[in-house]
């Protein structure tokens, strides 16, 4: 089904059993926060993965999903769906003339100029009087799903972004196995020969950064609904790489390694809260660790020591 | 009172000065990147956190050792170097071999380790750094007043890169640098030491960031931010400068600098994303950037 191996099948159904009991055990805001990530972490795992395309600015669609989500669910009181498509539309919108300059570089140009890009986004939500500068824009309500079904406990709301996160794993999916995915992955091995194939490879990068920035945009749509509020820190550089190394620790190019980061990078976030910076530095070790010695990640190294691909 | 365009000449001027001076510093940061580029083929993201590591090393070299800003302007870029060459020996030597997108999240990762520990050491406001006694106080240029300190970084800052350009370009060592850039595995067989080359080469990199930073350190308060806020915006003058020439690198710093400058005189609102919007006309007229070969 939606081309899983079988492993990856039982992997999902796993996933889906976590998903439906884990809010007996767990916080269901905490576990709210896992999912926007791991979607998140999901869309960027899709150009890095998939296509080979290291973008180091995803946090400015996360952020501007963010913010149009908060502002049209608080000043137009659109209902909970309306104001995530948007915020996914306006990330889809950014990639489309981010992703169309980027692509004109490749390999560390494409980062910087992604990086670059981001940051002006980020400079113009300090000065946009929309987004309410340093305050954010807070107290954002949680409209009712389809103008009908309250969201205002945090279970029915967590069903919500359970849903909304299993639609965008399962996109994720379908792209990577559909023959669009599968030029994809070929552009990923060798540019060159696709382009030799006959296949417009700018073309086909460009429509997985739409498709990515438009996931990342819905991810930061759905946070914003749930926690009430968007700040200057979701479209930060920093956001961006809290969404790198879920998706390194969890293992770059595998289906459930960036869900699997984002749990433990969420979790371990919240266990080490009190310790101030050395958040950051945590971080950095691990970042620095994972590539050093440890480059496929949790879910890579599983899958590479059960001969699976996960 | 004189005007240009409806600005005062004043404001004109003082603007351009904090604009050279800007540039100064992304003309010597984007030196380094390419310099480290040409040679370690990585995008050196942690190359802000030694710029930053530079002003703190002429702090504490202040605070708990007495050594003052000349001393220091030689003693932080050496210890700063050192460091820089530990860094490549342990850690970024390993990634050669891999996709130099991996050296980009390593050198990430060293990024926020550094800005993590500095900011808990020492806080995250800044510290000042006093003007070291020689260059206090006002130089008449006849036709305005400069303070003495932001003359000296502008002409310290040209002097360093016009050394580096010379290093590179005239000197034995320069030319075996690119000879090993175009080809290194020809030059290894000539006996050249390029591993050493290049462990060097990255710890010159870190020294010209940690000399920027100790320049900056009177200027900007000292804090764990400073870095990351200068090398994203370098990031987008080396895109704009391309990587290919020395001289290149040090033209479009200062351009740009003195280009948000004049932003700030005549459109305060953009001078953030100035160099932002450079970028990506110069991404559509002329990919390779301005002094890059396709």
């Amino acid at each position: 089904m939606l081309g899983f191996t079988r492993a990856q099948a039982i992997g999902f159904v796993v996933m889906v059993a976590v998903i439906i009991i884990a809010p007996g055990v767990l916080y269901p805001v905490f576990l709210m926060k896992v999912l926007c990530f791991a979607l998140f972490a999901c869309a960027f795992n899709l150009l890095i993965g998939y296509v080979g395309l290291l973008s180091f600015g995803h946090a400015a669609y996360f952020g501007m999903g963010c913010y149009v989500a908060a502002w049209t669910a608080k000043n137009w009181g659109l209902s909970v769906e309306l104001s995530i498509l948007l915020g996914g539309l306006t990330g889809a919108g950014l990639g489309m003339v981010f992703g169309w300059l980027a692509i004109r570089r490749s390999g560390i140009y494409f980062a910087m100029i992604t990086l670059a890009l981001a940051q002006m986004v980020y400079f113009f939500c300090i000065q946009a009087p929309f987004t309410g500068g340093e305050d954010g824009i807070q107290q954002v309500p949680r409209p009712p799903l389809f103008g009908a079904v309250s969201l205002q406990s945090d279970m029915a709301m967590y069903w919500l972004v359970a849903g909304v996160f299993l639609l965008g794993f399962l996109l994720i999916h379908r792209i990577v196995h559909s023959p669009f995915g599968q030029v994809l992955k070929a552009i990923r091995e060798n540019e060159t020969r696709a382009t030799s194939l006959g296949y417009r490879t700018d073309d086909y990068k460009w429509v997985a950064f739409v498709l990515s920035t438009f996931l990342a945009g819905i991810a930061g749509g759905t946070k914003a609904l749930v926690f009430g509020i968007a700040t200057l820190t979701d479209v930060h550089w920093t956001m961006h790489g809290e969404v790198v190394l879920m998706s390194l620790v969890g293992g770059l190019g595998t289906v459930f390694g960036p869900v699997v980061g984002a749990l433990v990078l969420t979790a371990m976030e919240n266990y080490l809260a009190e310790f101030g910076s050395w958040v950051t530095v945590t971080q950095g070790v691990i970042f620095v660790l994972c590539v050093v010695a440890f480059r496929r990640g949790l879910i890579g190294e599983l899958g590479a020591a059960l001969k699976l691909n996960l | 009172m004189i005007m240009i365009f409806g600005k005062p000449l004043l404001l004109l001027y003082g603007q351009l000065t904090l604009g050279l001076i800007n540039g100064a510093f992304y003309a010597l940061l984007s030196l380094g990147l390419a310099v480290i580029f040409g040679l370690l083929n990585i995008i050196n993201f942690a190359h802000g956190a030694l710029f930053m590591l530079g002003a703190y090393v002429a702090w504490a070299l202040l605070e708990y050792l007495d050594i003052g800003y000349w001393p220091a302007l030689v003693l932080a870029p050496l210890i700063v170097g050192v460091f820089g060459v530990v860094l490549e020996k342990t850690l970024i030597q390993r990634l050669y071999k891999l996709d130099h997108l991996y050296g980009l999240l390593l050198t990430f990762g060293c990024a926020l380790i550094i800005e993590g520990l500095a900011r808990n050491e020492f806080g995250s406001s800044g510290m000042p750094y006093a003007i070291p006694e020689a260059l206090r106080g006002p130089l008449d240029l006849g036709f305005m007043m400069l303070p003495a300190y932001r003359a000296w970084v502008v002409v310290a800052a040209a002097g360093m890169c016009l050394l580096t350009w010379l290093v590179i370009e005239k000197t034995r060592l320069g030319s075996t640098l690119r000879a090993a850039t175009e080809n290194a595995k020809l030059v290894q067989a000539f006996g050249v030491n390029v591993p050493r080359l290049i462990t060097l080469t990255y710890g010159a990199g870190a020294a010209l960031a940690a000399f920027a930073g100790v320049l900056a350190a009177p200027i900007y308060s000292v804090n764990p931010g400073m870095g990351s806020n200068f090398i994203i915006s370098v990031f987008a003058v080396v895109v704009i400068g391309g990587m290919g020439s020395i001289l290149g690198s040090i033209i479009t710093g200062f351009g740009l600098g003195i280009l948000e400058g004049l932003t700030k005189v005549y459109y305060p609102e953009a001078s953030a994303t100035v160099i932002f919007v450079v970028m990506v006309i110069v991404l559509l007229a002329r990919p390779a950037g301005l002094f890059g070969k396709a």
